[in-house]
């Protein structure tokens, strides 16, 4: 059994290496920059295993991903969030059926200054917080001291996350500071005693302190057994079940390679 | 025969060499007014210049500019207020003043000031000045208008100075000697004389250094804290046009409202320098001194 296993393992193998040298065809990726850097590294990794494989990639946002899928301009479409209803209706007119892959997920977790005692806030302390009702930390069990917002660029991907997950549909207030990057974030708090800010799982240390949300840390664990609440799947969309080396390429990220590419790209693996 | 030949073609060269460079530029113009008016479909100016709100992705999207207008407004002034006084006075020590000893190590190392990479002052900005001025002034945040105007200034202060003392330097010896004989002391002559002669040169200066610091993006896209509200205290912080500019074209879908906003804000900025450039030619040619004894 063993052996016939193993037997049926290495023809497939030897198919898929046959195949992907019989694929010679372009693949083009748009839509969300947060899938960017996966789908960036996914492909290189991907066209030096299948040199006659070319992958273009390119951003424009979720919303771009989604509607290149639909307008058939893309044979993959990133996003950051899944389908909406009103897109869905449109590939239906159509005719167009969308397929979603989950490729991945992404946590976005609030950081305060190292020396803020504040260790948990619920999302709706989070929410006032960022439209400015509450402003001082002693309204939130800390010690006495303004609250400095801090935030992103609203075309952020990273934004566009903690504006859908914790503001809903309200304004972060305009004095709240935007940084540039996650980065950015990170310093920005680690030398204001007084700030809050948001970033991705992968850009946590030891500089700041990461919040709970309603009572639950953020990391891959709560991400991945879906308690912690501030995340989001991060997916690939294809027009119709995909074939060929679209299919052969999602295949790839979805392998255990591509998922570790994930993890390097600072998001966080499906398993 | 030929000797003409060859110079028709000389000028000829120059001519079509001058014209590209200016075709270039028109180009960049045409291209910014094209990109940008667009979004005068959606809105009207004056929303755009006086509105509040800058929320270019939301749903509903707001493009009111005038947080950006007022943040580069402010810290341009603010800037200015610093550098102008610390330029021209170490324009006239280095003119006037200084040994020539001292004004041969000093010049330079002034002039070497004006070529440090604004990346470089963002982040002096960013990571040493913020912490620094929290602390000294007790406020709650680092990256704000004081901190950003201080690197502006600092960047501002080397073309100041270093064309402020050519004009100084240029002022006829003769006047001076004049103001000497009438019995002036050599502040009064420095006062009186040497800067009234060299006004229009320290204007020119003046402009100069400043819409260097109107236009700058990297400084204040690090050190400027980036918040789109009109400030209420100089420790507040600021965001400026080119920051919006260059912190959001790179994410703003191709041909969006958000993209064709962006680029009227660059018209914004556009007629700003515009208007700078104008006026420091308008102020050179009201103070130019022609002759010697015109003063």
């Amino acid at each position: 059994m063993n052996k016939f296993s193993k037997l049926i393992l290495a023809l497939i193998v030897s198919m898929v290496i046959a195949s992907s040298q019989v694929f010679g065809g372009e693949l083009d990726i748009k839509g969300s920059t947060t899938v960017l850097p996966i789908a960036q590294k996914a492909a290189e990794a991907y066209m030096a295993q299948n040199p006659g494989v070319k992958i273009s990639l390119s951003g424009g946002g979720s919303g771009n991903g989604i509607k290149a899928i639909i307008d058939g301009t893309a044979d993959i479409g990133n996003a950051s969030r899944f389908i909406k209803q009103k897109e869905v209706n449109l590939a239906g007119s159509k005719n167009v059926y969308p397929v979603p892959f989950r490729i991945a997920l992404d946590a976005i977790v609030p950081i305060v200054n190292s020396q803020n005692k504040v260790k948990d806030l619920t999302r709706a302390q989070l929410k006032d917080i960022y439209l400015g009702k509450i402003k001082d930390w002693k309204e939130v069990g800390g010690t006495p001291g303004k609250i400095i917002v801090i935030s992103r660029d609203s075309s952020s991907g990273t934004f566009g996350v903690w504006k859908e997950l914790v503001m809903e549909k309200d304004r972060v207030i305009p004095s709240a500071l935007t940084v540039p990057s996650n980065g950015g974030v990170v310093q920005a708090v680690t030398t204001t005693p007084g700030a809050i800010g948001y970033v991705g799982l992968g850009y946590l240390n030891h500089d700041i302190k990461a919040v709970k949300v309603d009572g639950i840390e953020g990391s891959e664990a709560n991400t991945l057994n879906g308690s912690f609440p501030i995340s989001r799947g991060l997916f690939m969309f294809t027009k119709g079940w995909p074939e060929g080396e679209i299919m052969d390429f999602i295949s790839f990220i979805l392998s255990r390679k591509g998922q570790d590419l994930v993890k390097e790209a600072g998001s966080i693996p499906l398993f | 025969m030929k000797r003409q030949i060859i110079d028709k073609g000389v000028h000829s060269t120059f001519l079509l060499i001058a014209l590209f460079s200016i075709a270039a530029l028109s180009l960049i113009m045409v291209f910014l007014f094209i990109e940008g008016i667009p979004i005068f479909d959606q809105i009207t100016i004056k929303e755009f210049v006086f509105g509040q709100y800058w929320y270019p992705t939301d749903d509903p999207t707001a493009f009111g500019i005038l947080a950006l207008i007022l943040g580069s407004v402010y810290v341009t002034i603010l800037s200015g207020m610093m550098a102008i006084p610390l330029g021209i006075m170490t324009a006239v020590y280095l003119a006037e003043i200084a040994p020539p000893k001292v004004a041969e190590i000093v010049k330079p190392i002034v002039e070497l000031m004006a070529s440090i990479p604004s990346v470089v002052i963002g982040f002096f900005g960013m990571v040493i000045v913020a912490p620094f001025i929290q602390k000294l002034f007790n406020i709650p945040v680092g990256l704000n208008m004081f901190n950003a105007s201080l690197m502006l200034a600092f960047m501002a202060v080397p073309t100041i100075c270093s064309i402020s003392e050519d004009a100084i330097f240029s002022v006829p010896v003769a006047v001076k000697e004049a103001s000497f004989a009438l019995g002036a002391t050599h502040f009064e002559t420095i006062a009186k004389v040497i800067i009234p002669a060299s006004l229009s040169g320290i204007c020119t200066a003046i402009i100069l250094g400043l819409s260097r610091a109107i236009g700058e993006t990297m400084v204040v896209l690090m050190a400027a804290g980036g918040a789109a509200m009109i400030p209420g205290s100089f420790f507040d912080p600021v965001r400026p046009l080119p920051a919006s500019i260059a912190a959001e074209m790179a994410e703003a879908p191709f041909r969006s409202e958000h993209y064709h906003a962006l680029f009227a804000i660059g018209i914004v900025l556009f007629l700003f320098t515009l208007i700078f450039n104008l006026f420091a030619d308008y102020l050179s040619h009201k103070f130019r001194q022609v002759g010697e004894a015109s003063l």
